[in-house]
């Protein structure tokens, strides 16, 4: 086991992945010698060279549809979006085109690229470079939706995701570039739609991903001393959900809370909290609660963007909110 | 500064020479102070500086009446002040704070100043190309004798939105003027690496329209292409595509070190400094004295001195103030949290 972030745990994945098949290749805006603005694909473009990392214009839908093209062929491309807030630059090619390959070609066709979106807040980026976009892309059917929270996962679904015959998005929350975490020295691609337990508990299930997860685990030790014991939920990939991780908490627990730092509506907590509803009901003992972003823009003053993103506080005022008087 | 009064580049007098210096290193010096602020940890946000390139905004601005509206992009804060706008408020938005033009809301990507008409920065590179041509397109439909300015990096040249947006605007010969500031670099790549093209200017061909070279680092230069431009635009004949030659001196936001630029390049660069050469211009050609060059100089210090004190007083925004303005009105059933 090795302690290692979760910047180097992507890298790492992207150069094993790139070492098994030589069709995988990297695209993106300065993800060549200068290693990306966030430093994810440092060395890559030293090792692999210019003809498996490709430097591209600042052209998001032509590079976005290039990998696109190139899947259609064989190739096994990974897009890096350098906030994924560009990624409304290349809708057309990720949404009406690489989502909907397989479907509407009648299975004859599929678009297995990667795209990378780095994603969330980096500390007073304000409204177009911190957006938080995955439900954007769950609501589209035909791609596959990740979002690893530590580094062990960032590797192994990253593999994961390349390897997959259909789009894969793969959000990376910038905040966690420099999150440490073991790491094994041999990663092994996890399965989708596979969660986990990030921390037991039995009075409450909170589910969490990215950034927001650790605030998550941060609201669970409070609570912890408060009396309360919760279970916090990764469920590491959105689309496929794991349904049955889920439906097994909550047969513990009875309570639901879920928490991100997207916008409360339309988010995925939304999809989270209406399974639970619909399937889930016999097992609830309480109204689903959501701690999210607040339905705004980010701003860009860092008291006003404390405000909008829940924290460890917020989240586990969201939990007392449930548990109430006592926990029975 | 704004407002062109119709005098061609050889009879300007010396006080409005003398102006086009001031304006240029007031936007200079704003930068430099800036990225001190930021060291200091009192600006939180990311800052693109536009130290070297300041000839390009204060020579399109002094062509410009005070009807035009203008996009900017992530590199803004010299397009802004060569504009006329206030470097107090902007500072206060860089803090943060509520007298900052922007409520706190925006900061360096995203700042306005609606009554300059400056439709404002962009944290989307080539967002502010559709927008200009849309400003353009609704001083046409209203029969408003004026134009619309886009700044724009060499960069942003290789997005969609400007192709579609110079079509559009030939097409309609809209009153629109592009303006290209080709400082050879996007972010980390230099331009021979991101386009083959060498002058951007060519692309006009396409559209069939003009494509201008000015010396970027010449404010008269640039004041002498934009006038012309805005002459083309006002009389009906369409826009112009201006694509001025020039550099940023530093990395591409504060904290980069730029050190993908071969050294020769930025001295060579360095040394057709806009500012220190048409200061000697001034000096030497146009009768204006170095005492008067410093008390420029004196008088902008004095200028940011303040405009940062301003910033510092003004107050934090308070944190339920993120609910506000996401909406001109708001509707029931509209919760904001
Ligand atoms: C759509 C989009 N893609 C990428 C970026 C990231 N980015 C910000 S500035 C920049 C370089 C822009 O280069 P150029 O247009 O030449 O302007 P310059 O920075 O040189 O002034 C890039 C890639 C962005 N902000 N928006
Ligand atoms: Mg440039």
């Amino acid at each position: 086991m090795r302690t290692i972030t979760y910047a180097a745990a992507i890298n790492e994945a992207l150069a094993e992945e790139m070492e098994r098949d030589g069709q995988v290749f990297l695209i993106g805006e300065d993800i060549g010698e200068s290693g990306g603005v966030f430093g994810v694909t440092r060395g890559l473009h030293a090792r692999f060279g210019d003809e498996r990392v490709l430097d591209t214009p600042i052209s998001e839908e032509g590079l976005t549809g290039a990998a696109v093209g190139a899947s259609l062929l064989g190739g096994r491309a990974v897009v890096e979006i350098m906030f994924s807030d560009f990624s409304m630059l290349a809708m057309d090619m990720i949404v009406n085109q690489a989502a909907k390959t397989h479907y509407m070609t009648g299975g004859r066709l599929s678009a297995p690229v990667t795209i990378r979106l780095v994603t969330g807040t980096a500390g007073a980026t304000a409204a177009q470079h911190s957006q938080s976009l995955e439900a954007w892309f769950v609501h589209a059917p035909g791609l596959k939706c990740v979002a690893p929270s530590t580094p062990a996962d960032a590797k192994a679904l990253l593999k994961t995701a390349i390897r997959d015959q259909d789009p894969v998005c793969f959000f990376e929350h910038k905040q966690l570039y420099n999150a440490k975490g073991e790491v094994p020295d041999e990663v092994e691609p996890l399965p989708l739609g596979v969660g986990r337990i990030a921390r037991e508990g039995t009075d409450v299930t909170l589910v969490s991903y990215l950034k927001t997860l650790q605030e998550s685990l941060g609201a669970a030790e409070t609570l912890a001393d408060e009396g309360v014991s919760v279970e916090v939920f990764d469920p590491r990939t959105l689309v496929p959900f794991d349904r049955d991780g889920l439906r097994a908490s909550l047969e513990k627990t009875g309570r639901l809370v879920i928490a991100h730092e997207a916008p409360q509506r339309g988010g995925f907590g939304a999809e989270v909290a209406a399974f639970a509803a619909g399937e889930c009901w016999d097992l609830l003992r309480g109204p689903v609660v959501r701690v999210c972003g607040t339905n705004t823009p980010m701003p860009y003053a860092p008291e006003l963007e404390g405000f909008v993103i829940p924290d460890a506080e917020r989240i586990a005022r969201g939990v007392r909110s449930l548990v109430g008087a006592g926990v029975a | 500064m704004k407002g062109d009064d119709g005098v061609s580049d050889t009879d300007l007098a010396p006080e409005r020479l003398l102006r086009l210096y001031r304006d240029m290193l007031l936007i200079r010096r704003f930068e430099e102070r800036a990225a001190e602020l930021r060291m200091a940890g009192l600006i939180p946000g990311f800052l693109h500086p536009y130290i070297g390139q300041e000839a390009v905004a204060v020579g399109v601005c002094a062509a410009l009446g005070p009807g035009a509206a203008l996009t900017s992009t992530h590199r803004g804060h010299g397009h802004m002040l060569a504009r006329g706008a206030s470097p107090a408020r902007m500072y206060a938005e860089l803090y943060g704070r509520r007298d900052g033009y922007n409520r706190a809301k925006g900061g360096s990507l995203h700042m306005i100043d609606t009554e300059l008409g400056f439709l404002g920065a962009n944290g989307i590179v080539g967002g502010g190309i559709p927008l200009a041509t849309g400003a353009g397109l609704q001083l046409k439909r209203t029969g408003v004798e004026d134009v619309a300015v886009s700044f724009f990096g060499d960069g942003a040249t290789n997005e969609g939105a400007f192709h579609e947006s110079l079509n559009l605007a030939s097409l309609w010969k809209l009153p629109v003027l592009y303006v290209c500031e080709n400082n050879l670099y996007g972010e980390f790549t230099r331009q021979d690496r991101h386009q083959v093209v060498k002058d951007v200017a060519t692309r006009a061909a396409a559209y069939e329209i003009p494509g201008v070279i000015a010396d970027g680092n010449d404010v008269l230069d640039v004041r002498r292409v934009a006038r012309d431009a805005v002459a083309r635009a006002v009389a009906g004949d369409g826009p112009t595509l201006i694509e001025a030659k020039t550099y940023r001196h530093r990395g591409h936001y504060e904290g980069d070190m730029g050190r993908y630029r071969p050294p020769d390049e930025v001295a060579e660069w360095l040394a057709r400094d806009p500012i220190i050469t048409f200061g000697a211009r001034l000096v030497g050609e146009h009768g204006v004295s170095q005492k008067a060059l410093d008390g420029t100089a004196t008088e902008i210090e004095r200028t940011l001195d303040e405009a940062a004190a301003f910033a510092e007083a003004s107050p934090h925004p308070d944190p339920e103030e993120a609910l506000e303005d996401v909406y001109t009105e708001t509707h029931e059933g509209m919760a904001l949290r």
